[in-house]
C-alpha cells in the first residue's frame, strides 16, 4: 500500500500529511513533485492543504495546470482514490474532478477553529469504518471554504449521495451557527460520482494523534487503508 | 536623471547630523558620492546601527550552558537537546503598521521569519504582540482590522503557524501603534548559518524577488523617525510582502542548506543590499565586490542609490562555495526562483558597488556595520514620575457591587477574550500544536523527540510607565511565570524595546531603567537575552508612547504529555493558590478601567519567591499534582479564577472561600499581587500535594473547589462575587467584538 503526497508551489500540510502516513501508521509514502507525471506506483494520491501558487487569481486555479494534475485526472479515473484536504479540495474542484467552487467564507475572514462534521454516508473507502451520523472533531483553517453549486448540481449530489460530510454541532445537529463558513447545505466533504475522489475542507491529518489533543482525523486514514487491504 | 550634488545639506535631509557627516569626510578623506551617503545614512540610522542602545544593550546578561548564539546575529540559538536547537527572535515593524497596517504588519511577519530561516533553521511558530490606541480614536479599528489580516494573511500562506500573543489597548498608542513579531524555528544544531561572509573568491550570490522601488528609507525616515504631519506623505517607504515568494525562497534556502555548498546568508530586509552586503563583510572581517546591473529589477532604469536602497521583500544574499554556482542556481530553479551571481568575497575589508563597471561606492565595511558610531545619550528622570506616585489607595472608594466590578472588567479590552484575533491566524498547521492560543502559553511538541516547547510574548507598558526598572522586572518574570505555568521551563528569552525618541534625555532614562530592570529579574531567574530589536521614536507630534519593553521567551518540557494549561477540568478538584496577595492597587487594570487612574506604584515582586512559586508549580505538573495552573496577572485573583472556568468546551463554576485580612476587598479580588498561581488538583493528590508544598518554602492555601454554575468567592464570610458563570464567559468571549463593531454606523 502506497501513498503519494503532491507538493506544489505553496503546499504548506504536504509535511504534516506525510508525517501522519509515516510516522504515525509508518506506510509507505513518497512527496511527488508537481513536475511529476506518473503516478501508477501509487494507490492512494493525497492532495494536501495550503496556499498553492500562493492562491493567487483563485484558491486552486493556477495549481490545476501543474503537470502533475493531468496525471491526477488520469489515476482518478482508473479508479484508484484521491484524496483532496482543504487546498486540495478547491484544486479537485478546479481540475474538475468534483463539481461545485468555494466562495469566501460568510464572515470574509480565514477562521481557524475546531468543528464538528457528521458524516453523511459510509458508503465511500474514505469513510467505510464510520457510523453514519457520526460526529467528528477537526479543524478548519481556510479563508475559501463556503461550498457552491448551483441548484442543478446540488440536486444531482444530494440524488447521488455524494455529500459525504456535514457541519454539525458536537450533538449532531445541523445549524447556522455550526456552518461557520455559510456553506450551502452544510456541506462540508464531497465525492464523486464513482465515490473514488474526496474532497473535504477540514483537516484529519491535524487531529490524528493522541498528544495534539483529538483522534478523529484518524478516522478518515483508518477507513482508507481499511478499504485499501481489503482490496489487495 | 540629475545626481544631487553631495554636501551638508543633502546630509541633513537623508538623516544624518553635522556631526556624522563631519565624521564621513573625515573617514573618507573625501566628498562622498550620493549613492555612498545613503548608504552611509541608512546604516548610521537609528534602526540599523542601534547607536543610541548599544552601549546599554550590554548590561543584559547574554550567556547560559544552552546558549549557542547571543545577540548580533540575524537570530538567537538555544540548545535543546536530541542534537537540536531553536532559534528564534522579535522585531518591531511599529512604523510601517501605523502608515500601512496591512502591508506594514504583514512584511513584519515575513521580516522575522526570514531572520530565522536564514540561520538554517524551519519556522515552526510565530507569536505577535501588539498594543493599540483607545477605542473611541477612530483610526483604532482600521488598523486592528489591517493588522490582523496583515499577519494572518502572510503567515497562514507561508503555512507557520501563529500560536499565541498579546494584545493591548491605551491612548498612548492612539497616534503610533506596535507592531512586534516573534518567530521560532528549529534546526540541527550543528548546521547554524550566519551572516558571516568568508573565503576569497567565493561568489556573492541574490536570490529570490526581483528588486523595485518599494521600501526606499524605510528604515533609514520612517522607522529612524517621529510622526507627525508629513508621516502619511511617507507611504510609499512602506515595503509590499508577497508570502506565496517566501514561501518559496523558505524552501529553497532550506534545500541549499542541507548540502554543504553555502559559507553565509543574510535576508535583505531593513536597508536591503546595503546592509546584508556591508554586514556580512563586516562580520566575516572581509570585503565584497558586487556589480549593480547584474541584480534582478523589476523596472529598467533604476539608480545604484535606488538598488542599494530599496527594502523589496522576499529576497536573500548569500555567499557560497567557488564552484558551487551552478548547483546552487539549479536549487532555487526548482522552486521557480532566480539566484544570480552579483560578486565575489575580497580580502580589503570594502565593499566595492559597481555599476556597468563604474564604481558607484567603494566604502570600508566596518564603520558602517560593527563599528558604526554610537553615543551615550544624556539620561534625566522624567518629571511626571514625582506626581504619578502619588497615590492614596484610601483615596479610592471601595465599590459596592464587586459582580459589577468583575462583569466590567472581563468585557474591557486588555482582558476580554482574544478568540476574534486568533481565530483569524492558523494556529494548527504543521501538526504540532498542543496548546492552542487562550492560555498563558502556547506549547509546540517537537517532532522526533518527546519534548515540547512552551511560547510566551508578554508586556505591560503601565507597569513600566509607572515605574520603569520594576515594570521591566515585572514583565520578565510573567513570561517566565506563563511558561511555568505550562509545565515549561525558561530557557531564553528575546526582547523588543519599544520606546519614544531616544534624543529625549527621559526616554533613555526610561530604557536605561528597563533594560536594568530586565536584566536584574534574567539573571536571578537565570534566563539569558539572546536576540532582541529596539525600536525607538515611537512617538507623534512629541507625544510618546508608554515605554514599552515586550518580552517573548521560550522554554522547555522534557516529557511533552507533561504540559498543562489553565483551564479547571473536574468538578470537586481543590483550587490552591500558590503566593502571596498582598494590599496592592497601585498600576492595576482595575484602577484604570474601573476608577480611571493609573497611578501608584506597580505590585512589588520579590525574584526569590517568584522562582520559588514557578518552581514549585512546575514539579506539580511534573508529577501530575495539577490539573490546571494559570498566572494572576491582569485583573487579579478574580479575573484568573473567572479564567480557569472558561474552559473552551465546557464552562466549570468555582467556590473559594478567602479568610480575613487586613486586605480591603477590590485589592483581595481585582489587585495584581506578583508570584501568584492558580492551581487546581485533583482530591486524591491532595496529600501529597500538601507534602511537596510544606516542603517548599512558598506561601500557599487551599482557597476552594471546582464546580457549580457560578464564580462565588467569600471573604472573610461575606459574600463578594456570586455570579453565573455561563453569563460572565458569554460577556468575555464577546466583548472585544462588540468593542470594535458595535459603534459601526453611529
Amino acid at each position: 500500500m502506497k501513498f503519494g503526497v503532491v507538493v506544489f508551489p505553496g503546499s504548506n500540510c504536504d509535511h504534516d500529511t506525510y508525517y501522519v502516513l509515516k510516522e504515525v501508521y509508518k506506510l509507505d509514502v513518497d512527496y511527488i513533485w508537481h513536475k511529476q507525471t506518473t503516478l501508477s506506483s501509487y494507490d492512494c494520491i493525497i492532495l494536501p492543504g495550503g496556499f498553492s501558487y500562493g492562491d493567487y487569481l483563485r484558491s486552486g486555479a493556477i495549481a490545476r495546470f501543474s503537470p502533475v494534475m493531468q496525471a491526477v485526472i488520469n489515476f482518478a479515473h482508473q479508479g484508484r482514490l484521491v484524496l483532496g484536504i482543504c487546498n486540495g479540495f478547491q484544486v479537485l474542484m478546479e481540475a474538475g474532478l468534483l463539481p461545485g467552487a468555494m466562495l469566501r467564507n460568510k464572515t470574509l475572514k480565514f477562521i481557524c477553529q475546531d468543528v464538528h462534521i457528521r458524516v453523511e454516508d459510509k458508503q465511500t473507502p474514505f469513510t467505510t469504518l464510520c457510523r453514519e451520523g457520526e460526529v467528528l472533531r477537526l479543524p478548519i483553517a481556510h479563508k475559501d471554504g463556503n461550498y457552491f453549486a448551483d441548484a442543478k448540481m446540488m440536486k444531482e449530489l444530494k440524488k447521488n449521495h455524494q455529500i459525504i460530510f456535514r457541519y454539525c454541532t458536537p450533538e449532531g445537529t445541523l445549524t447556522e451557527e455550526a456552518n461557520l463558513n455559510g456553506s450551502l447545505d452544510y456541506v462540508a466533504g464531497i465525492c464523486n460520482r464513482e465515490r473514488n475522489v474526496l474532497g473535504l475542507m477540514p483537516h484529519p491529518e491535524r487531529y490524528a494523534e493522541s498528544i495534539l489533543g483529538n483522534e478523529d482525523g484518524k478516522r478518515i486514514f483508518d477507513s482508507i487503508i481499511t478499504y485499501l487491504s481489503k482490496e489487495k | 536623471m540629475k545626481v544631487p550634488e553631495v554636501n551638508l545639506k543633502t546630509a541633513l535631509e537623508q538623516g544624518l547630523t553635522e556631526d556624522e557627516y563631519q565624521r564621513i569626510l573625515e573617514l573618507l578623506g573625501r566628498v562622498p558620492t550620493f549613492t555612498e551617503l545613503g548608504i552611509f545614512a541608512l546604516m548610521w540610522s537609528e534602526h540599523c546601527s542601534y547607536k543610541s542602545s548599544r552601549a546599554l544593550l550590554k548590561q543584559f546578561p547574554t550567556t547560559g550552558e544552552r546558549v549557542i548564539q547571543g545577540p548580533g546575529e540575524n537570530a538567537g540559538v538555544v540548545d535543546i537537546g536530541d542534537g537540536l536547537a531553536v532559534v528564534f527572535k522579535i522585531e518591531s515593524h511599529n512604523h510601517p503598521s501605523f502608515i500601512e497596517p496591512y502591508q506594514g504588519a504583514a512584511t513584519g511577519v515575513g521580516g522575522i521569519l526570514r531572520d530565522v530561516f536564514t540561520m538554517g533553521a524551519r519556522p515552526i511558530a510565530s507569536l505577535d504582540s501588539l498594543r493599540f490606541g483607545s477605542f473611541d480614536h477612530p483610526k483604532t479599528r482600521w488598523l486592528v482590522e489591517g493588522v490582523v489580516a496583515g499577519i494572518g494573511d502572510y503567515g497562514n500562506c507561508v503555512g507557520v503557524p501563529t500560536v499565541g500573543g498579546e494584545i493591548y489597548f491605551h491612548p498612548s498608542y492612539n497616534g503610533n501603534i506596535l507592531v512586534n513579531a516573534f518567530t521560532l524555528g528549529i534546526a540541527p544544531k550543528n548546521r547554524i548559518f550566519l551572516g558571516r561572509a568568508k573565503g576569497v573568491g567565493n561568489p556573492v550570490i541574490y536570490v529570490g524577488s526581483k528588486t523595485g522601488r518599494d521600501g526606499i528609507h524605510g528604515a533609514g525616515l520612517l522607522a529612524s523617525a517621529e510622526f507627525d504631519e508629513t508621516s502619511e506623505e511617507k507611504r510609499p517607504t512602506v515595503q509590499v510582502g508577497d508570502p506565496f515568494m517566501e514561501k518559496l525562497l523558505l524552501e529553497a534556502c532550506l534545500e541549499l542548506m542541507q548540502t554543504g555548498y553555502l559559507v553565509g546568508i543574510q535576508d535583505m530586509g531593513a536597508a536591503g543590499l546595503s546592509s546584508s552586503s556591508f554586514e556580512m563583510a563586516g562580520r566575516g572581517g572581509a570585503g565584497i565586490v558586487m556589480e549593480l546591473s547584474r541584480v534582478p529589477c523589476r523596472e529598467p532604469g533604476m539608480t545604484p542609490y535606488e538598488l542599494m536602497l530599496s527594502e523589496s521583500q522576499e529576497r536573500m544574499l548569500l555567499i557560497a562555495n567557488k564552484g558551487a554556482e551552478e548547483k546552487v542556481r539549479r536549487i532555487f530553479e526548482k522552486w521557480d526562483l532566480e539566484a544570480v551571481v552579483i560578486g565575489e568575497v575580497t580580502d580589503d575589508g570594502m565593499v566595492t558597488v559597481l555599476n556597468d563597471g563604474n564604481v558607484a561606492a567603494k566604502l570600508p565595511a566596518k564603520p558602517l556595520s560593527i563599528s558604526a558610531p554610537f553615543y551615550h545619550r544624556p539620561m534625566r528622570k522624567p518629571g511626571y514620575l514625582k506626581d504619578i506616585a502619588q497615590f492614596e489607595p484610601a483615596s479610592v472608594p471601595i465599590p459596592s457591587d464587586m459582580n459589577q466590578v468583575l462583569k466590567s472588567l472581563l468585557s474591557s479590552p486588555n482582558i476580554a477574550s482574544k478568540e476574534w484575533v486568533y481565530r483569524q491566524y492558523d494556529y494548527t498547521v504543521r501538526d504540532n500544536t498542543v496548546l492552542i492560543p487562550g492560555s498563558d502559553a502556547a506549547v509546540i511538541r517537537i517532532k522526533g523527540t518527546t519534548k515540547a516547547l512552551g511560547l510566551t510574548v508578554d508586556g505591560n507598558s503601565r507597569y513600566c510607565y509607572l515605574h520603569p526598572l520594576r515594570g521591566a522586572m515585572l514583565v520578565a518574570a510573567e513570561a517566565a511565570r506563563n511558561l511555568s505555568c505550562c509545565g515549561a521551563t525558561p530557557l531564553a528569552l528575546t526582547d523588543c524595546l519599544n520606546f519614544g525618541n531616544p534624543e529625549k534625555p527621559e526616554i533613555m532614562w526610561q530604557f536605561d531603567q528597563c533594560i536594568k530592570g530586565m536584566s536584574q529579574a534574567c539573571r536571578v531567574l537565570g534566563i539569558p537575552v539572546v536576540s532582541g530589536n529596539v525600536s525607538f521614536y515611537n512617538e507623534t507630534f512629541g507625544s510618546p508612547i508608554f515605554p514599552t519593553p515586550t518580552v517573548g521567551m521560550v522554554g522547555l518540557i522534557d516529557d511533552c504529555r507533561k504540559h498543562c494549561d489553565q483551564w479547571f477540568k473536574e468538578e470537586k478538584d481543590i483550587i490552591l493558590l500558590l503566593g502571596d496577595t498582598r494590599d496592592e492597587l497601585g498600576g492595576s487594570e482595575y484602577l484604570s478601567v474601573v476608577h480611571k487612574l493609573e497611578r501608584g506604584d506597580p505590585p512589588a515582586l520579590d525574584l526569590s519567591l517568584e522562582k520559588g512559586v514557578q518552581e514549585t508549580c512546575r514539579e506539580m505538573i511534573g508529577r501530575g499534582m495539577a490539573r490546571s495552573a494559570h498566572d494572576c496577572s491582569e485583573g487579579g485573583l478574580a479575573v484568573a479564577l473567572a479564567e480557569c472556568c472558561f474552559h473552551p468546551r465546557r464552562s466549570f463554576g468555582a467556590s473559594v472561600e478567602l479568610k480575613s485580612s487586613s486586605i480591603r476587598e477590590d485589592a483581595l479580588l481585582f489587585g495584581e499581587s506578583q508570584s501568584r498561581i492558580l492551581v487546581s488538583v485533583p482530591r486524591q493528590r491532595m496529600k501529597q500535594t500538601e507534602r511537596l508544598l510544606d516542603k517548599s518554602s512558598i506561601p500557599w492555601a487551599a482557597i476552594g473547589s471546582v464546580g457549580g454554575e457560578a464564580l462565588r468567592v467569600v471573604y472573610g464570610g461575606e459574600v463578594l462575587l456570586d455570579y453565573p458563570i455561563r453569563e460572565l464567559h458569554h460577556l468575555w468571549s464577546k466583548a472585544l467584538e462588540r468593542l470594535l463593531f458595535s459603534k459601526e454606523d453611529e
